[in-house]
């Protein structure tokens, strides 16, 4: 029982040195990590989370050091460390599993060799031992065909395959301690679940203490024991996983939940409270606790002393002056908001007229001639068909979204739409006009009401000019304000999103994600467009982030009467968002239909296993629903008859790979296409 | 880099504040500092060649041919008894003024070829690029004489074959950057707002490439120099009364057993002006690249 644990964390203090002076960006952290316990780590980007992680193996670069506080790993000292046993503990005790699995494998060596290195540099492993530890490695991650893995390079298998290479490779030498840094962030929810379900198991297999560190928090629900909040650099709330999901205290944990969509409520039941403001600049801290400028319930006495990490119940850290206070009455809802089915259907808008007909959209990309005959037009050239026969339509007023994995041409289908691709087959029309060509032929007025918002806050905005010369060209083209009129047009823009108007001069440089995805939000609606196509939006930025865009946009759509189509892979943000669902599966539509009606019984088989994936933050569910294996297909040669066929869980036989799937109507202009009938359509997903 | 208070200020006292921070960027950088003074020590030379001098740089002395340093000539004369220092300061003039115009002339004929070639890309790309590879197919040597031989050669027909033979590799240098940069979302927003192709290219892409662009620029004006000296050895420069540092080791060189100092001093000023921008270059890159 009092068995010591693996990893103890004092007080620990990492700084920085920097051209102008020290900084220090992780303060007075600690913790516990015991053998087979999983310690979730998580806070919004810029917390010191990863500073964290590699200050525990002291890889901080040449800048960085521990300046404070002790690290024990198995009771011993790790500070002051020279960097060769360093060496031998990185990789043998203690292992990590990094964010990005295409970089953290060396793409011109193979898996084989990358794996056994880790054995023979270590242990002193002969290398065919070697070789049948790593198989047995590969099979105890689910690899399908391990040898065969050993042959291969790391671009030859799937993001999945490679995070599952690298959770065997940290697991080689039995280590006693796994580091986990953002491992499934970069994977698609299906893969991400499976892996997860992965980390899970191995957890209780190996019985190894782990450090997981995520900023979502549905992900950490669903692998962790215990949970520690990191805010700018320090701890402030640190307890077991039922005790953090259903009674936070501090009230930056609360914001964090609060400020998540649930995938489980209906529309309409939750508004999302994003935490205002941004984690500070470490070169300017606020004085007293350092969450008292974005609190809700801060009062003066919190910007004085700052509040220690006080033990309030068992277990229980909570660094805040009020602490107390919550514990015996806590002003906001506890836990989340629990998902009250409600029957009502969703208003059925459809007798309104459509702003946009999608109309058997085909969109096909060519891929160059390999061979001379090709190139000569003897052999049939192939293609990438990205998008392959959808028609949709979204009614004034209304949002759509549009879910599906990674590569299953929502992105194309929104870049078809707006005229950035050549569509191959198929008419769009927007407001009544045929605008099947792309923009450059479009008419000025279609493209001043059909405007996007783009994925990536970095390339949203030219990096060469201010805030306020790119949204000025866009009012300058879209409307006719006299000249001397457009810089307060742009102001009025700026405070429209919420930007005050001396963000008119920064550069893109001197924002974050955020703010930059509110000035493309800002250019987008200078022409008060119809149509805002909205590419992922807010998959890039920080949940409380998040939280604050969607609300914004959302805002936009109501008072603007502006109609929008959002594409997510995030099926909670979706839900969240629109009223209406589409569904898309390799280039096609799977199941389209008003909002809840979607996220409920009948599904289609696809629906229900990506509803089944979304992590949510509450870890008394058990989540053990269906899972999809493997990944999406080629869009190049994909599969014939329904599409899902190879993956479907609940593939009847030979029509599937022969026939393509008929619709299914089911009112109210919710269809399914799948060759199962209602009945037993019904029958999947929850029961 | 930039702090919060910067952000917040008038837009005068952030301009000078973004130079004053490049210019303690800079500051940090040896090689950028010798570099620098380097060049600022023969753009002084040429503004004040005349103030600096004591003679022609075309004033023959046929009394003083071929000397070694004295008061009166501190380098020296050579064999048509002309102050050596007189004509390197002046030539200095010549080629500060060329090398940097025949780079910028082959920057404006590599962007009207790169722009397009990397933002349409297809069949535009292939065309402009072959034509490229012709002309890369020649050694950049064998070009210069072949195009000055043709036109004669002068100041402007040497800039002239310059800037075509250094088309090629900005054009695809730019066309390069442009592949990259034309992905970036803002490029879409641009089309999305009714951007022609023409202001996407020189607007929103090329103030982009800026980086990059600056300092092969500066390692083009220190090639530019030296094949400015080179084409001057081969008589395919200036005309001859002209101080030119080419042509005064051409010159001199069949005297240099008599006397070194013409052909020393001038092979060291294209020497160390090329050796500058290098220096000034790499530092300019390795400093911009540390704070990407």
């Amino acid at each position: 029982m009092s068995e010591r644990p693996i990893l103890e964390v004092n007080h620990l203090a990492v700084s920085y040195k920097t051209r102008k002076r020290e900084i220090t960006a992780v303060r007075d952290v600690t913790f516990s990590v015991s053998r087979g316990e999983n310690l979730g780590l998580v806070g919004e980007s810029g917390c010191g989370k990863s500073t964290v992680a590699f200050a525990l193996v002291n890889y901080l670069g040449r800048n960085g050091f521990i300046s404070d506080g002790s690290i024990r790993f198995k009771g011993e000292e790790m500070r002051n460390r020279t960097q060769r046993e360093l060496r031998m503990l990185r990789g043998g005790d203690i292992s990590m599993v990094y964010q990005e699995p295409m970089s953290a494998l060396n793409p011109t060596m193979l898996i084989g060799k990358q794996m056994t290195e880790a054995l023979v540099a270590h242990q002193g492993m002969p290398l065919n031992q070697a070789r049948e530890a790593c198989l047995k490695k590969l099979s105890d991650v689910y690899m399908p065909t391990p040898e065969s893995v050993l042959g291969r390079y790391a671009h030859q298998l799937s993001g999945g395959q490679q995070q599952r290479v690298l959770i065997a490779m940290a697991l080689l030498n039995n280590p006693a301690l796994l580091i986990m840094d953002e491992p499934t962030t970069a994977l698609d929810v299906t893969v991400e679940a499976a892996v997860l379900d992965l980390i899970a198991e191995l957890q209780k297999k190996y019985n190894t203490a782990t450090l997981f560190i995520s900023h979502n928090l549905g992900v950490i629900a669903r692998v962790s024991d215990k949970v520690a909040v990191m805010y700018a650099g320090e701890l402030v709330e640190l307890a077991t996983a039922q005790n953090i999901y259903n009674k936070p205290l501090h009230p930056y944990t609360v914001g964090l939940m609060q400020s998540l969509p649930n995938v489980d409520a209906p529309r309409g039941t939750r508004t999302l409270h994003p935490i205002p403001g941004r984690v500070p600049n470490r070169f300017n801290m606020p004085k007293g606790c350092i969450f008292a400028p974005r609190c809700d319930y801060a009062m003066d006495s919190c910007g004085q002393g700052a509040p220690l990490l006080v033990e309030l119940s068992p277990g229980h850290f909570i660094r805040c002056i009020r602490a107390e206070q919550w514990m015996a009455n806590a002003p906001w809802e506890t836990g989340l908001a629990s998902a009250k089915d409600r029957t009502e259907a969703a208003t059925a808008n459809i007798h309104l007229d459509p702003v946009i007909t999608v109309d058997h959209v085909k969109t096909y990309y060519p891929l160059p001639f390999k061979t001379i005959k090709g190139f000569l037009g003897a052999e049939k050239r192939r293609h990438v068909k990205a998008v392959e026969d959808v028609s949709l339509t979204i009614p004034r007023g209304c949002a759509l979204g549009v879910v599906g994995e990674s590569g299953c041409g929502k992105s194309t289908l929104a870049k078809s739409i707006m005229g950035l691709e050549k569509t191959s087959q198929g008419k769009i029309t927007f407001l009544g006009l045929d605008i099947t060509r792309v923009v450059e032929q479009r008419n000025p007025k279609t493209i001043s009401e059909l405007q996007m918002i783009f994925q990536d806050p970095d390339g949203t905005l030219n990096p060469s000019y201010t805030v306020g010369a790119q949204i000025a060209i866009s009012v300058r083209r879209f409307t006719d304000i006299p000249k001397d009129r457009v810089y307060d047009e742009v102001i009025r823009l700026l405070t429209s999103v919420k930007l005050s108007g001396t963000y008119y001069y920064r550069y893109p440089r001197q924002l974050s994600g955020g703010e930059k995805q509110r000035v493309g939000i800002a250019r987008a609606i200078a022409g008060n467009p119809k149509l805002l196509v909205c590419d992922e939006p807010v998959s890039a930025l920080d949940v409380s982030v998040q939280a604050a865009v969607l609300t914004l946009m959302h805002e936009i759509q109501q008072t603007s009467d502006t109609t929008i189509m959002l594409i997510s892979h995030d099926l909670s943000t979706v839900r969240f968002f629109s009223d209406y669902v589409a569904v898309m599966y390799l280039g096609c539509l799977a199941e389209i239909g008003p909002v809840e009606a979607i996220y409920r019984p009948p599904f289609h088989p696809y629906t229900a296993a990506l509803l089944a994936a979304v992590p949510r933050p509450d870890p008394s569910l058990s989540q053990n629903w269906t899972r999809l294996s493997g990944n999406v297909p080629s869009p190049i040669n994909p599969p014939s008859g329904c599409r899902f066929n190879t993956r479907c869980p609940h593939k009847i036989g030979q029509i599937c790979e022969t026939q393509k799937p008929p619709e299914v109507d089911l009112g109210n202009g919710h269809k399914i296409f799948c060759h199962l009938d209602i009945e037993a359509l019904g029958r999947i997903g929850r029961v | 880099m930039t702090t919060d208070t910067t952000a917040h200020g008038p837009a005068q006292i952030r301009t000078w504040h973004k130079i004053r921070n490049a210019l303690a960027t800079l500051a940090g950088s040896r090689a950028v500092l010798l570099g620098l003074t380097i060049v600022f020590f023969w753009v002084f030379i040429a503004v004040a060649a005349p103030l600096i001098t004591r003679h022609s740089p075309l004033a023959q002395d046929y009394l003083h041919i071929n000397e070694g340093p004295s008061v009166a000539h501190i380098l020296g004369t050579d064999h048509m008894g002309r102050d050596v220092w007189s004509r390197l300061a002046f030539g200095a003039r010549t080629i500060l003024v060329l090398a940097p115009l025949s780079v910028a002339a082959s920057f404006i004929l590599g962007m009207i070829l790169g722009l397009p070639s990397g933002y349409f890309g297809g069949w535009i790309d292939e065309c402009i690029m072959r034509l490229l590879d012709a002309i890369m197919a020649f050694p950049i040597i064998l070009l210069y004489m072949i195009i000055i031989s043709a036109i004669g050669a002068s100041a402007t027909n040497v800039v002239l074959a310059m800037a075509v033979g250094g088309a090629p590799g900005i054009a695809r240098l730019i066309r390069a950057l442009t592949m990259d940069i034309r992905t970036h979302e803002y490029i879409a927003a641009a089309r999305l707002r009714g951007d022609s192709a023409l202001r996407i290219m020189f607007l929103e892409i090329l103030p982009n490439c800026r980086g990059p662009l600056i300092v092969d620029f500066l390692l083009r004006v220190g090639y530019a120099a030296f094949y400015i000296g080179t084409l001057g050895f081969l008589g395919l420069g200036l005309r001859p009364p002209t101080p030119d540092w080419g042509g005064m080791v051409q010159e001199g060189h069949n005297y240099m057993t008599v006397n070194v100092w013409p052909v020393l001093a001038a092979t060291m000023a294209i020497v160390s002006l090329v050796v500058a921008l290098n220096l000034f270059a790499d530092g300019l890159h390795e400093e911009t690249m540390r704070y990407q």
